[in-house]
C-alpha cells in the first residue's frame, strides 16, 4: 500500500518526526494548558498591571492586569484554527479550480485562469484591509474565508498543468467512456491522483494562513476585540516591548515554534511523498 | 515573439485597469473619509463637510459610478488626485516612492547577494558542518515573520544603547532633522542599518535555500566535468560556468520580489518609522483616504506587472536558450 510506505518513510524522516512531536506539543499547550493556568483568559486581576513573570502570573500580566499566559493560550488556540481552516479552504478551492479549468478545457479554462490571474495581479494584503472594517462585529469565519480566498491561486496553476496530463490517461478516459459526468470524474479520480501534491499544500498553506493571520491582525485588520489571536497580542505587546518584554516575546516565540513545526512537517512530508527521493 | 509580447502587455495593462478599478469601487464603498471631519469641536457644518469631499472627489452622497469616472478621467491624464486633506497624490507618491527606494535597493541587493552567496557555498560544501548550519538557519529565519524579527531588532538596539549609554543604532525616522551635511549622511545610513537588516535575512534564508538547490543540480551536469575536463581550475569551473547558470532562477526572483517588496515592505516601514508606499497603504486605509488607496492599489498592480516582464528580461540575458528561441 502507498500510504503505508508513505508512513513509514514519515516515521523514518527525522524532519517530520521533531515537527509533528513539537506541534503535538504546541496543540496540547493550547488546548490542555489553560485547564492548568490559576487565571482565566477573561479574568483581571486588578491587583497587578504590567507585572513580569512570577509565581502567581507565570508569563506576566498585560495593563489591564489580564493573565499573559491564559490570554496567550487563547490566542494561540484562534490562530490554529485559523490557519487550519484557511488552509483546508484554499488546497480545496485551488484542487477544484485547477482541475476543473484542466479537465474541461476551453472557455472554462479561459474563464478560471483569467480570475486566478486578476487575483495574484490584487494585492491580496490591501484588498483584505479594505474590507476588514466592514467584518466588525461580523464573524471571524469571514476573515477565514478572505485569507483562504487569496492564497490558492498558485496552486491551481500548478493542479491545472497536472490534471491536462491526468485527463489523457487510461482510467480517465475509461471513466469517461463509460459516461460518468465531468465532475464526477474530477472528484473520484483527479482530484485523489494529485493527493501528494495537495497535502503538501495544504501543510504549507497552514504556516502561510497563520503568519497571514497574525500580519493582517498585526495593523488591527485582522481579528477583531473581544477575540485574541497570537496576531493582535504580538501587535499590542509590540508597541511596549522595550519597557514590558514578556507581552511580546511569549506570543511571538509560539507564533514561530507553531510556523516551524508544520514547516518541518512539510519539508517532511515533501520528502516522503516524493518518489524520486530515496531517504 | 513580438506579436507575442505585445498580446501579453495588452492583457497586462487590462489586467491592471481591472485590478484598479476593483480596488477603488472597493475603497469607495467600504471606506468613509466623512469620518475624519466628525466628532470635532466645534463640529464642522454638513454643508461644509460635504463641499470639502466634494472638491477631493470622496462625497459618499454622489453615486459611486459617477466618482469613478472623474477618477478615472484624472488617472487617464496622469493626476491621481488629492488626499482627504486636499494633498496632491502624485507629489506624495514621488516622495513616498523615493523613500522606498531607499530601503529597498539596499536591502535587496544586501539581502539577494549575500543569500546567493552563502547558497553557493553550502552547495560547494554539501553535507559538511558549514552546509548544515546554514541549513537550518535558513530554515529557522524562513518562520520568523517579518514583524517579529523587525521588533525583535529594536529590542536588541535598545539593549545595546542602554549597555553602552550612547544611541549606537538608530531604530526610529529616516534621518535626524537636525544634523546637516556629513554628520546627516552618517546618521542616515545609521538609521538605514536595522531595517535593511530585518528586510535582508529573510531573503539571505530564502535566496541560500534555492540558490543551494539549483547549485546541487547544476554540480553533477556534464559541461561542468567537461569544463573542469578542459583545464580549467575548479574555481573558474564554478564561478564561470556553474554559478552563471544556477543563478537564473534566483535572478527571476529578484525582479519580481523586487517589484512586491515595494509595497511590500509595509512591516519594515511601519515598525521602523519609514513613511514610505508599504506605510502609506496602512496609513491611508486608517484615514480612510479613498484616492490615496486607490493609487497604492495601482502602483502594486503595475509594480507586480513590471517585476513580472523585468524577469522575462533578466531570465532571457542569462539562460541562451531562451534568447535563441
Amino acid at each position: 500500500m502507498r500510504s503505508k510506505v508513505t508512513l513509514a518513510r514519515l516515521a523514518r524522516n527525522p524532519q517530520a518526526r521533531y515537527g509533528l512531536i513539537a506541534l503535538v506539543l504546541l496543540l496540547a499547550l493550547a488546548y490542555v494548558g489553560p485547564f492548568f493556568g490559576p487565571y482565566d483568559w477573561t479574568d483581571k486581576d486588578f491587583t497587578s498591571f504590567l507585572s513580569p513573570p512570577s509565581a502567581d502570573h507565570w508569563w506576566g500580566t498585560t495593563q489591564i492586569g489580564q493573565d499573559v499566559y491564559a490570554v496567550t493560550l487563547r490566542g494561540m488556540q484562534k490562530s490554529i484554527v485559523i490557519g487550519f481552516l484557511v488552509a483546508l479552504f484554499s488546497t480545496g478551492l485551488a484542487a477544484l479550480v485547477g482541475a476543473f479549468a484542466g479537465y474541461f478545457g476551453g472557455w472554462v479554462d479561459k474563464a478560471l485562469m483569467w480570475v486566478t490571474d486578476l487575483l495574484l495581479v490584487l494585492p491580496s494584503f490591501l484588498i483584505i484591509a479594505i474590507i476588514s472594517p466592514r467584518l466588525k462585529g461580523a464573524s471571524w469565519l469571514w476573515f477565514v474565508v478572505l485569507l483562504g480566498a487569496f492564497s490558492w491561486m498558485i496552486t491551481s496553476r500548478v493542479v491545472r498543468s497536472m490534471t491536462l496530463s491526468l485527463r489523457e490517461r487510461e482510467f480517465v478516459l475509461a471513466a469517461r467512456y463509460m459516461g460518468i459526468p465531468g465532475w464526477k470524474i474530477i472528484l473520484r479520480h483527479v482530484v485523489p491522483n494529485l493527493s501528494s501534491l495537495l497535502i503538501i499544500d495544504a501543510t504549507i498553506n497552514v504556516s502561510a494562513a497563520i503568519i497571514g493571520e497574525a500580519a493582517l491582525s498585526f495593523f488591527g485588520f485582522g481579528v477583531q476585540p473581544p477575540d485574541v489571536s497570537l496576531g493582535t497580542l504580538i501587535a499590542a505587546g509590540s508597541d511596549k516591548v522595550t519597557g514590558y518584554p514578556w507581552l511580546f516575546l511569549f506570543p511571538a516565540g509560539l507564533l514561530v515554534l507553531l510556523v516551524l513545526s508544520v514547516n518541518l512537517i512539510g519539508d517532511g512530508l515533501r520528502d516522503a511523498l516524493d518518489p524520486g527521493s530515496n531517504k | 515573439m513580438g506579436a507575442f509580447l505585445l498580446k501579453r502587455l495588452v492583457s497586462n495593462v487590462l489586467l491592471v485597469a481591472i485590478a484598479a478599478s476593483m480596488a477603488y469601487f472597493l475603497a469607495a464603498t467600504s471606506l468613509n473619509p466623512r469620518a475624519n471631519y466628525e466628532g470635532r469641536q466645534p463640529p464642522v457644518a454638513e454643508s461644509v463637510v460635504d463641499a470639502t469631499l466634494e472638491q477631493y472627489n470622496l462625497n459618499d452622497k454622489t453615486p459611486v459610478f459617477e466618482r469613478y469616472v472623474t477618477w478615472v478621467s484624472g488617472v487617464v491624464t496622469g493626476d491621481l488626485g488629492e488626499t482627504w486633506g486636499g494633498k496632491s497624490i502624485n507629489d506624495e507618491m514621488g516622495r513616498r516612492i523615493g523613500v522606498s527606494l531607499r530601503l529597498l535597493l539596499v536591502g535587496t541587493l544586501v539581502g539577494s547577494a549575500v543569500g546567493v552567496t552563502v547558497g553557493a557555498y553550502a552547495a560547494v560544501k554539501q553535507y559538511r558542518l558549514s552546509d548544515r548550519v546554514i541549513g537550518v538557519s535558513a530554515f529557522v529565519i524562513m518562520a520568523i515573520p517579518v514583524f517579529v524579527l523587525a521588533t525583535m531588532l529594536t529590542l536588541v538596539a535598545v539593549g545595546i544603547n542602554d549597555t553602552l549609554g550612547f544611541t549606537l543604532l538608530e531604530y526610529t525616522g529616516e534621518y535626524n532633522p537636525a544634523l546637516s551635511g556629513w554628520d546627516q549622511f552618517t546618521n542616515r545610513l545609521n538609521h538605514l542599518i536595522l531595517p535593511t537588516i530585518s528586510l535582508a535575512l529573510g531573503q539571505i534564508a530564502f535566496y541560500s535555500r534555492i540558490q543551494r538547490n539549483m547549485m546541487l543540480d547544476v554540480l553533477g551536469q556534464d559541461f561542468v566535468r567537461t569544463a573542469r575536463a578542459k583545464g580549467l581550475s575548479r574555481r573558474t569551473a564554478l564561478f564561470k560556468h556553474a554559478l552563471r547558470t544556477s543563478l537564473i532562477p534566483a535572478a527571476t526572483y529578484f525582479a519580481f520580489a523586487f517589484g512586491t517588496l515595494l509595497t511590500g515592505a509595509t512591516f519594515t516601514e511601519k515598525i521602523f518609522g519609514w513613511h514610505g508606499m508599504g506605510a502609506w497603504l496602512v496609513d491611508s486605509i486608517h484615514t480612510h483616504d479613498v484616492n490615496a488607496v486607490a493609487a497604492v492599489s495601482l502602483f502594486a498592480a503595475v509594480c507586480v506587472l513590471v517585476a513580472g516582464f523585468l524577469s522575462d528580461v533578466i531570465v532571457a540575458a542569462l539562460d541562451p536558450r531562451v534568447r535563441v528561441s
